[in-house]
């Protein structure tokens, strides 16, 4: 047994840090430091330096662009974003289309899509949620008719994030309506700008459009378009879904917030006029979080010795989703405790609290968002107790 | 980053599991709570002396195969998947290591070399009162005198001290801590046999002016690191010990889940009930991870290894005891009887928890040692 990455991982996590260091621009960086929410402009920006550098999908194969990265690397990498909190790059075309047209895709739909989402040119949405299907997404139905050369889809896509910078989006369709309801859903993609497509944004609790009602009027999408077989979507759904679970899992962010959660209880006093930091009962509560975040981070370790391996990581590692999500929320819940009434503040205002507490209500409000979406945490708990604890079904 | 067991540690730990399957079921340990003894088996213990078990992190002029505590760590989850009552924790682990590090080579060879055969156990008494977890604020006194020292004061809750042919004693003399190692026949000690929660057994121990020869004094390293060190072991084993617990009970509670019906079907398919087993099945998973983390860096002399302990021996607090008590939630009825074994386990991680440190002292222990840099974390 070794807990330890190797020298050559240690070097490489120095080469990324000092990497970013340079590349980040200053107005980014300044940003990243007050850990603020950056525009779409903004990640655009930092995507294409990433691009530039060839590390902008670290987990590709090299023949489709990517940088070859172990797993370790991989998991270096990201952890060193998530430290110094560069842009978060908009996963949909980079993390999820893009592996699922790799694996089930024509090598004409490769060559199509795959430079495209790795150069940035073309930015990705997904059309998954219905007003009437959420956790039970297999009940979707929006539908896409056959009529010979293309479809012809109808209906409602919901919370499509970012869907207004979107150029395409990738949705689930019903194609059939006999049978069982899993069986009938096929996986299309569909040009943002053809005739009938429209995605009104929404405003989220923390004040960001995030949000998209994204509706379908009769629109024709070519038959190329569809991504593996016709009535199969639901097998690339799950794959996605499996992928999505271990995008979640990573501490860099926590341990990022925690620092800040730091910052925030030395520069506040408490009602003996001494920083918070000094109390007994705050250190505790961030000991225990601090314990929280090292049995997670120890646990994604397992996953990555597993991996590193050539092994599948096995059933713990479905818990990470859970445990990650869920440190997230309690950081945030704790900065949000540690600023006393400078929590009462909201963005708008400038300058009403230091520069470091600005993006922490928005933030926490955000957040909440992350035991919901990828599978909520709840459907998670159904997954793991019908196919690891083997309970009985209802 | 390797979590592998190499080939011998895979093996050692099938062995001990199967020896417990067959030879060592929860059966045995309710027989021996139940009768009138030290409630273990001398028999026993001494063919775990015979296999290795009670040296295998023992150098080998004691008899020891000087593998590393990983070994210990897997030996003692077995043991705590079946409650075995034989005292590992209490003699290899407390009373083994405190010789093994505080010893010279003849005391290790006078004390230690028949452990490891499994001729006699050991004892580790360091608890007083008013002291609570801290091993350094000790009333027990050592008064020089000729020839060597008289040992006075009280040692509460001993962990096979009742059982135990030698103790080891900590005592403050006039030059500082030390350690001591007691016959458990000494004149003018008193034992006091203790029944535990957990259905095992120990002692308080009143010293009134115990006379000790000066070559019973451990004085190879200084007492108070020994102590600390040891204190970690323990607490790493008790680790490793309630894992093992606290998976037995998630199986039988799982297992529970799929076979008792209510309104006509499986209790399991209720999801409340799920979830809640998912969320103790969440507590194994980080126990686990953290019980790793903890056995291996167990040996390490630093910061870097009483951080891996507590953050371990916090989560066994916290969430081994929510798997423990769920466990009898999820029961019912059956669930709060003597006769069913979930109240056995639950009962042997209440008394994890408490020994070498509860949750509040890991973490008051983590909070003061850590501060913003976890060890682990390679962004520190």
């Amino acid at each position: 047994m070794d807990l330890n990455f190797t020298s050559d991982e240690q070097a490489f996590r120095a080469e990324v840090r000092a990497w970013i260091h340079e590349a980040l621009p200053e107005d980014l960086a300044v940003k990243a430091r007050a850990s603020a929410q950056f525009t779409h402009d903004e990640l655009m920006r930092w995507h294409e330096i990433l691009a530039a550098k060839g590390w902008v999908a670290p987990a590709w194969p090299k023949p489709f662009g990517g940088p070859g990265f172990s797993a370790a690397e991989r998991f270096i990498f990201n952890e060193e974003l998530e430290l110094a909190g560069t842009p978060p790059l908009s996963p949909f075309g980079l993390v999820m289309v893009g592996p699922l047209i790799q694996r089930f895709g024509t090598d004409a739909q490769r060559e199509r899509f795959l430079p495209k989402i790795l150069s940035g040119e073309e930015v990705w949405c997904q059309g998954y949620s219905e007003p009437n299907a959420g956790s039970d997404l297999a009940s979707l139905r929006m539908s896409a008719e056959d009529r010979g050369d293309h479809f012809v889809v109808n209906g409602q896509k919901t919370w499509t994030t970012y869907a207004q910078y979107a150029d395409w989006i990738f949705c689930l369709v019903r194609t059939n309506a006999a049978g069982k309801k899993q069986s009938g859903i096929s996986f299309l993609l569909i040009d943002m700008r053809s005739k009938g497509v429209e995605a009104r944004p929404m405003l989220t609790i923390s004040h960001s459009p995030a949000f998209c009602d994204t509706f379908f009027d009769n629109v024709e999408v070519p038959k190329a378009n569809l991504l593996g077989p016709i009535d199969g979507g639901w097998t690339l759904a799950k794959a996605l879904l499996g992928h999505e679970r271990t995008l979640v899992g990573s501490p860099g962010l926590v341990r990022r917030w925690l620092r800040l959660a730091r910052e925030i209880a030395t520069a506040q006093v408490g009602d003996d006029g001494r920083p918070l930091v000094e109390d007994p009962h705050w250190s505790r509560r961030f000991a225990e979080l601090e314990m929280r975040l090292r049995a997670h981070q120890v646990t994604i370790y397992r996953a990555l010795s597993e991996q590193l391996k050539g092994r599948h990581p096995g059933p713990e590692t479905s818990i990470l989703k859970i445990v990650g999500t869920d440190l997230i929320q309690r950081v945030g819940e704790l900065c949000m405790e540690l600023m006393g009434h400078d929590a009462l503040a909201w963005l708008p205002e400038p300058g009403v609290v230091p520069a470091n507490e600005a993006w922490v209500g928005p933030s926490f409000c955000y957040d909440r968002a992350a035991t919901i979406y990828a599978g909520s945490n709840e459907i998670q708990r159904n997954i793991i107790a019908k196919h690891i604890l083997q309970l009985p079904s209802a | 980053m390797d979590f592998d067991l190499n080939e011998d540690q895979q093996l050692l730990a099938k062995t001990v599991a199967d020896f417990c399957k067959t030879r060592s079921p929860v059966s045995r340990f309710r027989e021996l709570r139940d009768a009138d003894g030290r409630g273990w088996d001398a028999a026993t213990w001494q063919q775990m002396g015979e296999l290795g078990w009670l040296g295998v992190a023992f150098p080998e002029d004691v008899g020891g195969l000087e593998a590393c505590f990983i070994e210990v760590a897997l030996i003692l989850e077995q043991l705590g998947k079946s409650l075995v009552p034989e005292p590992y924790l209490a003699s290899v682990v407390l009373g083994g290591y405190a010789l093994a590090l505080a010893g010279d080579p003849a005391q290790r060879e006078r004390w230690l070399a028949p452990m490891v055969e499994g001729e006699t156990s050991l004892a580790l008494a360091w608890a007083e009162a008013g002291a609570r977890f801290d091993p350094t604020r000790v009333s027990c006194t050592a008064t020089p005198s000729a020839g060597g020292f008289v040992l006075s004061g009280a040692k509460r809750f001993v962990l096979n001290g009742h059982a135990a042919d030698q103790l080891i004693v900590s005592a403050m003399t006039p030059d500082g801590l030390a350690l001591f190692v007691v016959d458990a026949d000494a004149p003018k000690l008193t034992r006091t046999s203790l029944g535990l929660i957990d259905g095992q057994r120990g002692a308080h121990l009143q010293l009134e002016g115990v006379a000790v020869e000066a070559d019973r004094r451990l004085a190879a390293a200084p007492a108070a690191e020994v102590l600390g060190r040891v204190l970690d072991y323990g607490a790493a084993g008790a680790v490793a010990e309630g894992l093992g617990v606290a998976s037995a009970m998630l199986d039988l509670t799982t297992e529970y889940l799929g076979t008792r019906e209510q309104f006509g079907v499986k209790i399991g398919s209720f999801q409340a009930l799920q979830h809640r087993a998912v969320d103790m099945f969440i507590e194994v998973a980080l126990l686990r991870s953290m019980s790793m983390e903890a056995m291996v860096r167990a040996d390490e002399p630093g910061p870097e290894r009483s951080a891996a302990v507590s953050a371990a021996k916090h989560q066994l607090g916290i969430g081994g005891q929510f798997v423990s008590r769920q466990s009898v939630q999820l029961h019912g009825g059956i669930g709060v009887t003597d006769e069913h074994d979930i109240g056995l386990y639950f009962k042997r991680m209440q008394a994890l928890s408490t020994i070498c440190g509860d949750a509040t002292h890991h973490a008051q222990r983590y909070a003061s040692a850590a501060g913003e840099s976890v060890p682990i974390s390679p962004a520190s």
